[in-house]
Formats: C-alpha cells, sequence, structure tokens
C-alpha cells in the first residue's frame, strides 16, 4: 500500500527522527538514525546525508523507519506508534531524498494493542504450523486448566443465572416455604444449562466465523474465543457443550420427577431457547431475536422454574418480579453487541445493535432502564411484590455511566469496556436488591 | 564487562525500544521496533506469535542487525546512537514458558509486565513467544548520536554457541 500525503505530511510532527535501514555488502542489514524533512509537494522524504561506513547505497529499495513511544519511568512506556516506508533513496544536494512506495504502520492511539493483536491471529496459526512441521509434533498455545476452563465457559457471567434462580427461590420462600436441597439442584441444574449454552455459543460463531470475524473482542464481548485461538478444538468444547447441556437436563428431569412434571414444560423451552439461540435450524439471534430469547429464558423462565421447584404451582408474582431482571439482562447483552456489531453483521447476526441507529440504541436503552425501575416502583406500590422490593431501584444510578458511555464511546470498544462491567453490575445490584427485599419481608413477616 | 564495547553496552542496557531489522526472502530489510535486553553475551529480543513473521525471515536468513537510534527511550549521561550486526536464532522449542528465562531481563526494563503477565487468560496468544538470540559480530557507534559523522566500528569477538 503507497503512503497517504496525509500520512507523510504528519510525519516531522509524529516522529523525531527517521532510520534508514538496508542491506549492506556482506548481506547483513545496517540501520542508521539520521534527521529528516518532508517535502510534501513533491511526496518524497529528504534525509541528512550519513556519513563513513554507514552509507546507504544509492539508487536500490531501502526501509525507512520512524518509531516513538513515551517512556512511564516504573511502568514501561506507551504511546507506540510506528511508520515503516519502502521506496528507492537518491542523493540529491549532498542529502539523500527517499521516494516512499510502500508502507506499513500502526499506532496505539488509532487502533488500540487489542485490536492490533486480534488482527495477527491468522499469522500466529500459521506460525504454529510451521512451528509444528518443523518438530514433527502439533504444537499449540497453552493456558492453565484453571483459566481454560474459566474463559471457555465464561464463568463470571453465572450471575445472569444465579440473580433469577434465587429471586425465585426467594419468591417462593415468602409465599410458601423453603427446601434447601431443591434450592442447591436448582442452581446447579440452570448453572449446567448455562454454561452449555455459553460453551454452544463459541461452537456455532466459530462454524459461522463470527469469531474470525471479530477483531474488537472485548472482556464482555466477542465470545471465549478459545477455539479460534486454538487453545480448544471444535470437538472438545462442542463434548464439553454437550456435558453441560446433559447434567442441566438430568437435574431438570430429577426436579420434574419430584416435584412436579409441569416443571418440564418451561425445561424444556429453557433448553430449546438456550440451545436454538445459535444453533440451526432456528439461530435465533441471526433472526434479530437474541434479546428477547435471553430476556425470557433469564427472566420469567428461570425465576418461573426457581419458584415452581419450591412452591410446586405457578404464580404471577414471579412472574412479575422477574419482568426488571429479564430486561436489565437483554440490556448486558444488548451493550455488549455494540462492539461486535460490525463482525455480527458480517457473520449474519441480526442483533439490534446491527440493525438500529445508534441514537435509537442509546434511546432505548435509556427506555429499558426506566422501564425496569418503573416495573419495581409500580409493582411494590400495588403491592404485586413485596414492599420491600423497593430498593432495589437503589441501584438505577449504575444506568447514568453506561448511558453516558453509549452516547461517547459508542464506536470505541475498548473504552466502552468499563461502562459493560458497570452494566453488568446494574444486571447483578438490582437483582441483589430484589432478592434483599425478599428476605427483609420474611424476616419482618416472622418476627 | 561483555563482548561488546562499553557506551554500546550502556545503551542496550537501557533502551526501552530498538529498531530490529531482518532481511525477507525477496532480500528486503523489514524493520521492527522491539525491546532489547542484554546478558553480556547475546542481545535478546523476544516476539510474540501473533506478529512472528519476523521469525521466519530470521529463521530463512540469521543476518540482523538493530539500533539503537531514540533518545528519549534510553537513559545515559550522553546520549549516542548504535548499530549492531549478529546472527541470530530463533528459540521456539517453548513458547508457552521458555521465553520467561528472559523475563528477569524484561521486568527491569517494562515493570508493567508483571501486570499483564496477570492477565496472560485475557491475552493468551500474546504470551505465547520466541526467544531471538543475537550473536554480535560488529558494533557501530556515533558518539553524540551523530551520523553525519562517520561511527566508531568494532569488530566484536564471536560467542561461543
Amino acid at each position: 500500500m503507497k503512503p497517504s500525503p496525509e500520512l507523510l505530511g504528519r510525519l516531522e510532527e509524529r516522529f523525531g527522527r527517521a532510520v534508514i535501514a538496508y542491506v549492506d555488502a556482506d548481506g547483513y542489514p545496517m540501520s542508521v538514525a539520521t534527521e529528516f524533512k518532508v517535502d510534501r509537494g513533491r511526496g518524497v522524504v529528504v534525509l541528512d546525508a550519513v556519513a563513513g561506513d554507514a552509507q546507504p547505497p544509492h539508487n536500490e529499495r531501502v526501509n525507512i523507519v520512524f518509531s516513538h513511544i513515551r517512556p512511564q519511568p516504573g511502568v514501561g512506556y506507551d504511546e507506540r506508534r510506528y511508520v515503516s516506508l519502502w521506496g528507492a533513496l537518491q542523493p540529491a544536494d549532498g542529502r539523500l531524498e527517499f521516494t516512499p512506495e510502500q508502507v506499513q504502520r500502526w499506532d496505539e492511539q488509532e487502533m488500540s494493542f487489542f485490536e492490533y493483536s486480534e488482527r495477527g491471529v491468522p499469522q500466529a496459526h500459521r506460525y504454529l504450523e510451521q512451528v509444528s512441521a518443523e518438530t514433527g509434533r502439533e504444537v499449540r498455545p497453552k493456558l492453565a486448566f484453571g483459566w481454560l476452563f474459566l474463559r471457555a465457559t465464561r464463568l463470571p457471567f453465572l450471575t445472569a443465572t444465579i440473580v433469577p434462580v434465587l429471586l425465585g427461590i426467594a419468591v417462593a420462600g415468602w409465599t410458601d416455604g423453603f427446601n434447601w436441597w431443591v434450592a442447591l439442584l436448582t442452581v446447579i441444574g440452570g448453572a449446567c444449562i448455562h454454561l452449555g449454552l455459553n460453551v454452544a455459543n463459541d461452537v456455532f460463531d466459530t462454524a459461522s466465523g463470527a469469531d474470525a470475524a471479530n477483531v474488537n473482542p472485548t472482556q464482555f464481548s466477542g465470545g471465549s474465543r478459545v477455539v479460534h485461538y486454538g487453545l480448544m478444538s471444535l470437538r472438545t468444547i462442542t463434548l464439553l457443550s454437550a456435558g453441560f447441556y446433559a447434567a442441566g437436563i438430568a437435574i431438570g428431569v430429577v426436579l420434574a420427577a419430584t416435584r412436579g412434571w409441569d416443571l418440564l414444560w418451561l425445561g424444556v423451552a429453557g433448553v430449546l431457547l438456550s440451545l436454538f439461540y445459535t444453533a440451526p435450524p432456528l439461530r435465533l439471534v441471526h433472526r434479530g431475536l437474541g434479546e428477547v430469547v435471553v430476556a425470557l429464558g433469564f427472566g420469567p423462565i428461570m425465576t418461573l422454574g426457581a419458584y415452581f421447584v419450591q412452591a410446586q404451582e405457578y404464580d404471577l408474582e414471579p412472574l412479575l418480579a422477574s419482568l426488571p431482571v429479564g430486561i436489565l439482562i437483554a440490556l448486558v447483552l444488548y451493550v455488549n453487541e455494540v462492539p461486535d456489531r460490525p463482525a455480527d453483521e458480517a457473520a449474519g447476526k441480526r442483533t439490534l445493535p446491527v440493525r438500529l441507529s445508534k441514537g435509537t440504541i442509546v434511546n432505548a436503552y435509556a427506555a429499558a432502564v426506566g422501564l425496569a425501575f418503573a416495573m419495581i416502583v409500580v409493582f411494590a406500590l400495588v403491592g404485586w411484590i413485596v414492599r420491600p422490593a423497593l430498593i432495589a431501584v437503589l441501584a438505577a444510578p449504575l444506568a447514568v455511566p453506561v448511558y453516558r458511555a453509549l452516547k461517547e464511546f459508542y464506536d470505541q470498544p475498548y473504552a466502552l469496556m468499563p461502562a459493560m462491567a458497570r452494566n453488568i453490575q446494574l444486571h447483578l445490584a438490582t437483582g441483589v436488591l430484589l432478592i434483599l427485599g425478599y428476605v427483609v419481608a420474611i424476616v419482618a413477616d416472622a418476627v | 564487562m561483555g563482548v561488546l564495547p562499553e557506551p554500546v553496552e550502556a545503551l542496550l542496557t537501557t533502551a526501552l525500544v530498538s529498531e530490529l531489522t531482518v532481511v525477507d526472502p525477496s532480500g528486503r530489510p523489514v524493520t521492527h521496533p522491539l525491546i532489547p535486553l542484554y546478558d553480556g553475551a547475546l542481545i535478546y529480543l523476544t516476539s510474540s506469535i501473533l506478529f512472528s513473521k519476523k521469525l521466519e525471515h530470521i529463521k530463512a536468513n540469521p543476518k540482523v542487525s538493530i539500533s539503537i537510534t531514540d533518545p528519549g527511550a534510553v537513559k545515559v549521561e550522553r546520549f549516542a546512537c548504535a548499530t549492531i550486526q549478529g546472527d541470530a536464532t530463533v528459540d521456539d522449542s517453548d513458547l508457552h514458558a521458555g521465553w520467561e528465562r528472559v523475563l528477569p531481563l524484561w521486568r527491569a526494563k517494562e515493570p508493567a509486565i508483571d501486570f499483564f503477565l496477570g492477565k496472560r487468560v485475557a491475552m493468551p496468544l500474546f504470551f505465547e513467544r520466541a526467544v531471538i538470540e543475537i550473536r554480535p559480530r560488529k558494533a557501530f557507534l556515533w558518539e553524540d548520536g551523530r551520523t553525519d559523522r562517520a561511527p566508531k566500528v568494532f569488530e566484536v569477538a564471536p560467542v561461543l554457541a
């Protein structure tokens, strides 16, 4: 790629010196620094002459490199950037004149180091294949087992399951009673289905090319990437996903058999929604239904299921209590989809951020948060959920920095990361406070 | 006292960045900014497999040079520029942990590396790394960093493998 006039025009303000690199008569590379100026009109770089043995050859292709870092004492450095140009070098009036023909560059202020690294993944695979061929053994990247499990399953996201399940148990504790072993099995079963879903997402995102297309993954978005990075095989994570689903389904059957077969339809709905979230033929997330599926699965389905296995009947109260939690977990997905939207679009995933404009996405976020907290206030005041659940509105201010960051950093995936974390805290804090509201009601009723 | 002249060693020991130039299969020089590490005999650089094209080039042609040219990136009393030519080998026998043998030298220049190493789970391929070992054969020193004057040239005694 030929360097643009804009790039050449900014060299003097961005870099203090040029390094001329060439191959000497012995076949060794030689590099020497010198002062430079850019002749913008002619599109050439004028370099001060170099003396002695280090003189570069004339009329040959050389590499001119401009690099910069800013030292940070006690830490290292930042402001990494470089521009590498190739072209012909010629003498001109006691100086050297360089005509650039090709450029390679990186500036961490224009492209984050994470994205720069992601773009290197295909090269990493090529290199691993070469080393494997040289050594005659398969060379793969590694992670310690615990870290690999954490990464592959995206374990920290289990809060999305634990909150609605504990909420269902808490509502049942208020209206009917509490059975601890059933509660434990419900949490484990729900967690297994959730982990099965997380891992299945990676199976299908790998197969659809969504992972490979995404060069802006973050801690909260872009999947686990364990297959994309070569840390685990597709077969292994497929088996892992199937194992989690099998364990979750088995626990669900045990709970249905012991607590009531009416649980079954809810469990079947939950498993199917979770599986067909990314799995063909339905691929619900590709059809623009991902947010709705997540709201249903990690809201009413989990909460009602957890309530049913305790109370052995369905009721309106756990359904109402679950609605704000369902909305807020859908908003976690919704915000996390913002940086993924180019890759999602390339892979045919019609998520809301793919389909809607920035303005609509930001305003809809504010409206959905408002709706979730309005529900809590109204439901508590009219007595559809317990009055102490009103304390959940204390979590509402957590939405403010998320809203602001969406407005300000919509196109900056890594600047958006703190907002993604805060958005997860919004769901967690609201859910925990709702549960606490029920615990307060139960304790107050008992004394 | 190492194998290189003292002013060159002072630059290598403190420089936060250097320019490694390798030769690609078409004979074209290709330069990469990297942190140079030095133990008195060999110059070490590490490279993630994410940015491993340079490793392929070195395996095909071990002739390399490394230059220190940025006055802002070194802590020496009197700045100078230096270029060292040498023969490089790539140690990729243990990409996962083999490079940790040069971690003490790396840590001395970039203490933040321990923080990033703690986040290895977040960037696993970045920490799959090869070590480039350079045996110096010739060094060029431009006192005061003035390359409009001829450099001092030092032939370096061979370092045994």
